[in-house]
């Protein structure tokens, strides 16, 4: 034993103390009981989350989102400020959300990742974070007025109806009303709006869509259908206004929104939102419900109508309430969007996972159990074969995993499930390296030498072919890091690493367990 | 000491076009089943679509799931049970993804609401769900694609870079060969080729070439020691030296990826199956396929030269 060894023995201590440091935060977290984890006062909670090993979505439960600007409305100088605004925008919707932890980071010039731990409600969340939430408020038109408009259409649809027909006389024309037909009130408009029957939605729907309306409208009207069901003399159906294309009040007009129940006296224990419009707001709020009492204003949002009250008098007050068929959920949801304003383009989902707390918990065990079940048969087969010196490579493969594990707590990298298989692969990769060692020892006997030079002569071939293989297999996840992301990313993290933590574990730390065993005198025989 | 493999003596050099045709037959039998499937079957973060994934309260008859599904408005979904549990997968390929969430149901309520007429009383609990728009699908193959070639680039590299060009040769057409047998077993199953599939392909071509460097190792070594052999006998000899060590790092490692295959649970599955399969092929191309390369290219080069 000499210098050297004493070295080595150092370098052990201390990566050893630094892995415990680095891991203790993530036993004390994962580990601690409920009841302790509610007696430990917030901040240091949050240290000690934030210090502990993190794990990825596919293992905690939770949400990933990647999400992409819809640049076609807007010019290629606008797209950067248009990014960071619905950046801010999601930002403030997500945190009222109230999900721990939220991440929200641009990729590339145009796509924003979302990613919310813990998530349990896919479909709000959804909600929440896809809506434009385009707030406007547009007057209905006159009854007379959206009976004309109606009739335009109606007529309109009939000529493209009839054109495709053999035979047409205006006498058809006159019979053929494609859309009123679907309108079994008509021409009384409820709510000021024409009437579809739930069960012709559909077919309403696809045939204002199948004709281009902006040359057929009058050029300040346009048609929105409203957002939900209603009921009207015992019937369900859809209904459909013809508005003002101006709006006269819009989200930026509104200074706070808040969920309240009771808005609406007709449904008195269904939740609402009660906007307070901002000074410019209320002003032009007055004058708006001032000019035009006994008028409907239709409140939209994103181009449907959620409710369209009448305007009975003057409100000076500033304030305006939306009331609809919202659960309660949907009322906070709603009153929180509002708040924190509309999207400044539309953002589409183009990928997603989900992974629900219970596959979480699963994988979690199921990993842990897999690398537990191979190590122990690894470990059973590496004593039969190799007797004593299995036992070295044991040790070797603990601190191995421990390194590993310490490691990725320090670089606060995240833990996923294709992690725990790199970890699993690298248990019997790891292993590799000691045979490799292993059976230049017993050549290395076999050809009559001492113990001593033997395991001198073993560790000394072996080494390079050790190094050799193993950057290979670096360069491959190394790559592979590079390249991928997410769980995937973390498998090529999990792999790099812990090849790395295996060269100094397998070749160094053996060795020093093979001298130490063998020191001194002239040990005989080696069990291996 | 209890070994195995002492002294063997077998000649793998002389039975090489054997194996040639062994392999050659696999990969003809692969390329069959890629034709008549009409390419490879790829999984969702390849070709776009959605997979659900629920844990019911009790199990469905897939025939019932499928009325379930065709009443949700689509019939094209790909059902699968999950073996020994009561979770279902839903895969609906090449459906819009890229919900803008304004009044319009989604697809997993729409699944949930035909659950819930068909069988009232059963609970469908969320687990995971996926979805990747055509677009994102599009990228990711492309990155797999580039992760695949510049890793054996690399590799080709490094390898010619410690011992000859040669070897780099031999050692990427082995690897590239393992990859073809895998991607030909996974055909002829109609198994789902994902991103984990192509990270376990990775993994298994530094795997593989590990095998291939140690006996390259060797046989670097034994070609200066036994000067007075012939180039043939020296690469027989040094397969047979390194084959306890090839066999025993195989079992080991192949104890860990059939761990993963058994106990690792549904998601990571496809994952250690890929594993697994490239894990033998690659022993067997190490030991059967690698050295009688480079025996062929060296006597190719001394060909050329003569």
């Amino acid at each position: 034993m000499g210098g050297n060894f004493r070295w080595k023995l150092l370098s052990l201590v201390v990566l050893l103390g630094l892995s415990v440091y680095a891991l203790y935060p993530s036993a004390r977290y994962y580990l601690m009981s409920e009841g302790d984890r509610q007696a430990l006062p917030e901040e240091s909670l949050e240290t000690l989350r934030e210090n502990a090993l993190n794990l990825g979505l596919d293992l905690q439960g939770g949400m990933h989102l990647v999400l992409e600007l819809d640049r076609t409305g807007l010019r290629d100088s606008e797209v950067p400020d248009a990014m960071a605004r619905a950046i801010e925008i999601l930002r403030n919707r997500v945190d009222k959300f109230g999900v721990a932890e939220p991440t929200i980071q641009p990729q590339g010039e145009d796509r924003i990742v979302v990613e919310l731990p813990g998530l349990l409600d896919r479909e709000r969340a959804v909600n929440l974070i896809g809506q434009t939430a385009l707030l406007e408020f547009k007057l209905v038109k006159s009854e007379q007025e959206s009976r004309r408009v109606i009739e335009r259409l109606d007529r309109e649809l009939a000529e493209r109806r009839l054109a495709g027909a053999d035979s047409a006389d205006s006498a058809d024309l006159e019979f053929t009303h494609p859309l009123t037909d679907l309108m079994p009130f008509w021409p009384e408009l409820p709510f000021g709006a024409g009437f579809v029957l739930e069960s012709d939605y559909e077919e309403a729907r696809d045939l204002l869509a199948s004709v281009p309306l902006d040359s057929i409208l009058p050029v300040d009207a346009e048609i929105q259908w409203g957002r939900d069901v209603e009921a009207y003399q015992g019937y369900t159906g859809r209904l459909v206004y013809v508005l003002d294309r101006r709006a006269q009040l819009d989200g930026s007009h509104i200074a706070n929104a808040v969920r309240r129940i009771g808005l609406d006296p007709t449904r008195p224990n269904t939740s609402g939102v009660s906007l307070t419009l901002n000074p410019q707001g209320a002003r032009r709020f007055r004058r708006v419900t001032a000019q035009n009492v006994g008028r409907y204003l239709a409140i939209t949002l994103d181009d449907r109508v959620v409710s369209a009250p009448s305007i009975r008098e003057r409100i000076p007050s500033g304030r305006a309430s939306i009331t609809g068929a919202f659960s309660d959920d949907e009322a906070k949801d709603l009153a929180i969007v509002l708040q924190a304003g509309a999207l400044p383009a539309p953002i589409n989902i183009i990928q997603e996972m989900t992974v629900g707390p219970s596959l979480g918990a699963d994988s979690i065990r199921m990993g842990t159990q897999a690398i537990a079940i191979g190590a122990i048969l690894i470990l059973i087969f590496m004593v039969i074969y190799y007797r004593a010196s299995g036992l070295i490579a044991l040790l070797a493969l603990v601190l191995n995993m421990v390194f590993l594990l310490a490691a990725l707590a320090g670089m606060r990298a995240t833990l996923t499930l294709p992690g725990i298989a790199g970890m699993a692969l690298t248990v019997g990769m790891a292993v590799d390296a000691n045979v490799l060692i292993f059976e230049r020892i017993r050549e290395e006997l076999r050809t009559g030498k001492k113990v001593r030079s033997a395991i001198d002569a073993g560790y000394g071939r072996a080494f390079r072919t050790i190094l050799d293989a193993n950057v290979t297999t670096l360069i491959s996840s190394g790559v592979l890091w590079w390249i991928a992301s997410g769980p995937i990313q973390g498998f090529a993290t999990t792999l790099f690493i812990g090849i790395l933590a295996n060269l100094y574990t397998a070749v160094l730390i053996t060795r020093m367990v093979f001298d130490a065993a063998t020191g001194g005198g002239e040990t005989e025989s080696l069990s291996i | 000491m209890l070994t195995m493999f002492l002294n063997t003596k077998i000649d793998f050099m002389t039975k090489r076009r054997l194996f040639y045709v062994v392999s050659a037959i696999v990969i003809l039998v692969g390329i069959a089943s890629f034709a008549l499937h009409g390419g490879l079957r790829l999984g969702i973060d390849f070709a776009g679509g959605r997979l659900i994934e629920y844990r019911l309260s009790e199990r469905v008859s897939i025939d019932e799931l499928r009325e379930v599904a065709t009443a949700a408005g689509y019939p094209q979904a790909e059902i699968q049970p999950v073996r020994g549990t009561s979770d279902v997968l839903f895969r609906i390929p090449d459906v819009e993804v890229g919900e803008q969430a304004t009044g319009d149901v989604s697809i997993s309520q729409q699944l949930r609401a035909a659950l819930q007429t068909h069988r009232p009383g059963l609970t469908a609990e969320l687990l995971r769900e996926e979805s990747v728009g055509a677009k994102i699908g599009r990228e990711i193959r492309g990155q797999a694609f580039w992760a695949i070639v510049i890793s054996l680039g690399l590799i080709l590299l490094y390898i010619a870079f410690r011992f000859e060009f040669r070897f780099g040769l031999g050692a990427v057409a082995a690897l590239a060969h393992d990859v073809l047998v895998t991607l030909t077993i996974f055909s002829l199953f109609n198994l789902e080729i994902s991103m984990p599939v192509v990270a376990a392909l990775l993994t298994i071509a530094g795997y593989s070439i590990n095998d291939t460097i140690v006996v390259f190792d060797r046989i670097r070594e034994q070609s200066v020691r036994l000067r007075r052999e012939t180039y043939f006998n020296v690469l027989n000899i040094s397969i047979n030296q390194t084959l306890s060590r090839t066999v025993i790092t195989a079992i080991t490692t192949l104890f860990a990826a059939g761990a993963l295959l058994i106990f690792g649970g549904e998601v990571i599955r496809t994952f250690a199956l890929a594993m697994t399969i490239g894990i033998l092929v690659g022993t067997y191309s190490s030991i059967f396929i690698a050295s009688a390369l480079v025996l062929e290219l060296r006597r190719a080069g001394e060909a050329k030269a003569a």
